[in-house]
């Protein structure tokens, strides 16, 4: 079915999964604060949250599996790259909220208005994986934003979550100023929000020397570079990850990073595709630039929150190599590898969750030593959970897949990016020294004496880890399946016309 | 025989059979552990090993038919299977075998029951995990010399890594983490290389379209000049075989990993694991790129880093005072025989590379279960702890007397007839090469024979040494030895049906690599620069 999204009502109906979500959002908004906070009303709503999430889930399979398309000039688009963005960004808020509902109880956190909160920036990150107007990516941004500001300063007993809290506040605000300054320029230089517009009047009228183009592209790239984290805009990330709840650290991690990236490939490859002269090296050097930091900053961390964080600095590196390659394989390697790289964290965050010791102190690694011999299976999904970080075959998964993904993009693309490639994969070189010191904690040391055995863990967490790791494994031996969404989900090929005079790199032979 | 292994479709199914036995071995110990829940006690040992063994003896048995079943002479690949995968990326699983790769399968089905009841009694804890992770390795190890799919040939070579990680990592020595970490970040940066030149030849043998991953498609396309940057993707590919021989000077973290590693993780390295680099050379990076591999250049950067290690090799060894590590270092000697006979170039030299690499598997794997049963009867390895063993125990001082003999390559044993025909055969086209190869042999019998001269030999002074009285090989011991015994006479003696074996591949290999050398598909190569 053809959406005509100029249209307000078809509009409404492009709109919904989205509706369903906010709108039952809202609902339980009211719900939650209809009685006091207690333990049982914040499972409860918890639980009706991630019912609603799995209704929208099936809208947004419905949708896809009817083969819904729109015109690209509209404000939305309706595409299999949104419906996998949805999905990845939706099972993400499912995970955090199972995980979340246990965590709280833990924690002494009774709010349930947290769970709803989950769903409105969830609703954010759709609409940003829908927007193809640069006006609906910035609500986008300020939906997902604000909800995520909330959450991560949900434990009010907790300094260092207030730190975190404040901290991302800060940075955000001052990020999203870059971000709306550049679409005022890019506005100003374009005359249009709408993303295949801009790319008309950028081939049209040669803008692609424009500087005030220039400036605006490079001021929209360092607002996103902060919102996924990209060195040298990361400065907030390690504070915030590690001081947020543990189920917060990884929907940020994973979805609000999976979103902003959905919006940045998309307004990259079809916007400014045709200025990628413009902005390639400055993408080219984010991306090493990202990929060496974090990886080699993550060495030195003790405390495992601060090391998953630097790593995922480092797989906002990989995912910045998808920019970079430009091509349609590489928008169908970044929804691969978004899917992957959630699954992997939300199985290592449900573990660090049990692992956490009440309080405020911090998780460190050695807290996991000798894991092994006294909860051998938890200690297994974790080692899974590191080599499918590590993209490592086999006992990683889907994983080594996803990284496989990248690194095929990235050689097939027409830029010339077999240097990158290698940097990628050096780069993964040392990440084997933290993720493996993860294992070798947990499996070649023995258990200390007068260790705290970790407590029994709860339902909905034991599903998190088992689900994961069980889908790692998976489809890290039969990936052709999610391959072949992968593969049908991505932008298609960009027509390019060498007769405009644009010059793009030769392929590589 | 033949007849009757056609009959039961041998061919059709022994390769996935092999690969998949033993990871259903590894399954049922899962399952069998959390059936019974591991008390870590005697009864959890005996059952799991029992479960180990009898898996790896069924796989040896099986895998026996292959010496019959496949049709050496055969310029196609014997007991083919390819199946769909990936389809979207061109990767497929893609099993066969030719007259080399049929002999290293050999090795290692042959091996494994060997490797286990050398660790029978030494590892007590855990040993669910510990031999679950034996049989992984293992279906690791089979698939590497099997895969003619690229793809799958990288998660093989990479399937291998972990389950050895842990081995030396959890029941190693006093330095395993140090050791394990070592092995793991060395081998992990050359197959990482490795893996974007698979992705790269896989991309530029697709030619725009899907990837083409399988064997056949690539050497085509590798020969036919449709490949660019072959300079950059033989490196790739060199670095990570030659981190695995390993190769001087890349060999460092042999000795580690070999000191450190339990007697079954040594055997294992030693025997089987170091042949996937040679292998890897001898299926991959020379038959792939030819034009580079035979380079004048290249050429000799290789074989002086081969017959540097021979040398380096022999001379560490010589003033090792750790026995394992003595052992560890004849191995990178004994490597460097292998790629010396490699990129020698010649049948000859390519068959006796072949040979020294079965037949160093045979010995040195015999050497390490030696020091193990030594090891857990005295708790040193170190050479002067020991002195006049063989008063004490006669049939240990028997075995190890000849074994090393073999190492030596004294004349009727097996590593005689591997490095013969390596001399002889490099002899024709690389006279210098060889002329400083052929002096380790004076090296080979100084180290080893001075080792076993102060631990059988020499007066029984120490009381340590005396209390070995009557601690003997036991039957499990010598059942084990005599095995490794008749491979070495064996192949000592009348190693002709081994040289027909490999003869036809070793052939092909090097009428292949000369022809793409001589002929005008170096323009290819030309056109790169």
């Amino acid at each position: 079915m053809t959406y005509d999204v100029l249209i307000p009502s078809r509009l409404m109906a492009a709109l919904l999964p989205d509706l369903i979500l906010m709108v039952g959002g809202m609902v339980l908004m009211l719900f939650s604060a209809w009685r006091r906070d207690s333990a049982e009303h914040q499972r409860s709503v918890g639980l009706a949250a991630m019912a609603l999430i799995v209704v929208t889930i099936g809208a947004v399979v419905w949708m896809a599996m009817g083969g819904a398309t729109a015109p690209t000039n509209g404000p939305i688009a309706v595409d299999g790259f949104r419906w996998v963005t949805d999905i990845v960004v939706l099972l993400a808020a499912l995970a955090t909220i199972a995980l979340a509902v246990e965590y709280n109880a833990r924690h002494g956190i009774s709010h349930p208005e947290s769970h709803v909160l989950v769903l409105f920036g969830t609703a954010g990150m759709m609409i940003l994986a829908a927007g193809r107007d640069l006006m609906v990516v910035f609500l986008g941004i300020e939906i997902m934003s604000v909800a995520v500001y909330v959450l991560t300063g949900l434990n009010r007993r907790s300094a260092r979550a207030a730190e975190a809290s404040l901290k991302y506040f800060l940075l955000g605000a001052f990020a999203t100023g870059f971000l709306l300054y550049g679409i005022a320029l890019v506005y100003g230089a374009t005359g249009t929000t709408q993303f295949t517009e801009i790319s008309t009047a950028i081939r049209e009228y040669n803008l692609h020397e424009h500087p005030m183009l220039w400036v605006g592209i490079g001021l929209m790239l360092i607002g996103l570079g902060f919102k996924v984290a990209a060195v040298p805009f990361h400065m907030w990330a390690p504070d915030v990850y590690d001081g947020s709840p543990t189920p917060t650290s990884a929907f940020m991690i994973a979805a609000v990073k999976a979103a902003a990236f959905a919006t940045f490939l998309r307004l990259w490859y079809e916007g400014f595709y045709y200025t990628s002269t413009v902005w390639h090296s400055a993408v080219w050097w984010l991306a090493a630039i990202t990929m060496v930091v974090g990886n080699v900053v993550a060495l030195a961390q003790g405390n495992i929150k601060r090391m998953l964080a630097y790593s995922s600095i480092a797989h906002a590196g990989y995912l910045l190599v998808t920019v970079a390659s430009a091509n349609g394989a590489g928008t169908s390697a970044f929804l691969f590898y978004i899917f992957a790289y959630t699954l992997a964290t939300f199985g290592a965050f449900a573990v660090i969750g049990v692992l956490e010791h009440g309080g405020d102190r911090p998780a460190m690694i050695w807290d996991y030593e000798g894991l092994w011999h006294t909860r051998p299976w938890l200690a297994s999904a974790m080692a899974v959970f590191m080599l499918a970080l590590l993209g490592f075959p086999f006992f990683g998964g889907i994983g080594f897949f996803a990284k496989w993904y990248v690194l095929q993009a990235a050689l097939a693309s027409p830029q010339m990016l077999a240097s990158l490639a290698v940097i990628l994969v050096l780069t993964s070189l040392v990440s084997a020294g933290y993720y493996l010191q993860v294992v070798r904690v947990m499996f070649m040391k023995q258990r200390p004496e007068g260790a705290v055995e970790p407590p029994a863990i709860g339902a909905f967490t034991r599903a998190v880890i088992g689900v994961t790791a069980v889908l790692i494994l998976g489809f890290g031996l039969f990936p052709s399946q999610l391959v072949r969404v992968g593969e049908g989900s991505g932008m298609p090929q960009y027509p390019f016309s060498p007769a405009l005079g644009i010059k793009v790199p030769a392929p590589l032979r | 025989m033949t007849a009757f292994l056609d009959s039961i479709g041998f061919n059709g199914w022994i390769l996935p059979a092999l690969l998949l036995l033993p990871m259903a071995g590894a399954l049922a110990l899962l399952v069998q552990r959390s059936m019974s829940g591991d008390t870590g006690d005697e009864a959890a040992m005996r059952s799991s090993r029992t479960i180990a063994l009898w898996v790896f003896i069924a796989e040896a048995v099986l895998s026996l038919g292959l010496w019959w079943s496949v049709d050496v002479g055969s310029a196609d690949w014997q007991a083919y299977i390819d199946l769909e995968w990936i389809p979207q990326w061109g990767a497929r699983f893609t099993v066969g075998l030719d007259g080399i790769s049929m002999v290293l399968v050999l090795l290692t089905t042959l091996l494994m029951p060997l490797a286990v009841l050398g660790g029978w009694t030494a590892i007590r804890e855990r040993t669910h995990a510990y031999y679950a992770l034996l049989l992984v390795l293992t279906s690791g190890m089979l698939g590497v010399f099997m895969a003619l799919d690229l793809v799958f040939f990288y998660l093989m070579w990479e399937l291998m890594l972990v389950p050895m990680y842990l081995i030396i990592g959890i029941w190693g020595g006093q330095r395993r983490l140090y050791a394990s970490l070592k092995f793991f970040i060395y081998t992990f940066l050359g197959s990482l290389l490795m893996l974007v030149a698979v992705i790269w030849l896989g991309l530029e043998t697709g030619n725009g379209g899907p990837p083409v991953f399988a064997y056949d498609a690539i050497l085509n396309a590798t020969r036919t000049g449709q490949v660019s940057g072959s300079f950059w993707l033989f490196g790739a590919f060199a670095m990570a075989f030659a981190v695995k021989v390993p190769m001087f000077p890349f060999h460092t973290w042999l000795p580690d990993a070999h000191v450190e590693a339990p007697t079954a993780g040594s055997v294992i390295l030693a025997a089987i694991m170091l042949k996937m680099g040679t292998f890897g050379f001898m299926r991959f990076a020379v038959p792939l790129f030819p034009d580079v591999a035979m380079h004048p250049t290249v050429r000799t950067l290789m074989l002086v880093l081969a017959v540097v290690g021979i040398i380096y090799g022999a001379l560490m060894a010589l003033v090792q005072p750790d026995f394992k590590k003595l052992v560890a270092y004849s191995s990178v000697s004994h490597l460097g025989f292998v790629m010396l006979g490699i990129f020698a170039m010649t049948v000859e030299a390519m068959q006796g590379a072949m040979v020294v690499t079965v037949s160093h598997g045979i010995s040195t794997g015999a050497l390490f279960l030696l020091i193990g049963m030594l090891y857990e009867r005295r708790h040193t390895r170190l050479l002067d702890d020991f002195g006049g063993i063989a008063k004490v125990m006669p049939v240990f001082a028997f075995f190890l007397t000849v074994v090393a003999l073999s190492s030596i390559g004294l004349p009727g044993t097996n590593g005689f007839v591997g490095e013969f025909l390596v001399l002889v055969g490099s002899f024709p086209t690389q006279p210098y090469y060889a002329l400083v190869a052929v002096t380790v042999v004076i090296f080979a019998a100084a180290y080893l024979l001075w080792a076993i001269q102060r631990i059988i030999y020499q007066p029984l002074v120490k009381p340590e040494n005396e209390a070995l009285r009557g601690m003997d090989l036991n039957a499990r011991e010598i059942g084990l030895m005599v095995p490794l015994l008749v491979g070495i006479l064996w192949l000592g003696l009348y190693p002709k049906p081994f040289l027909e074996k490999t003869a036809a591949a070793s052939e092909r290999l090097v009428q292949m690599t000369e022809s793409a050398h001589t002929s005008p598909l170096r323009a290819s190569l030309q056109r790169d620069r």
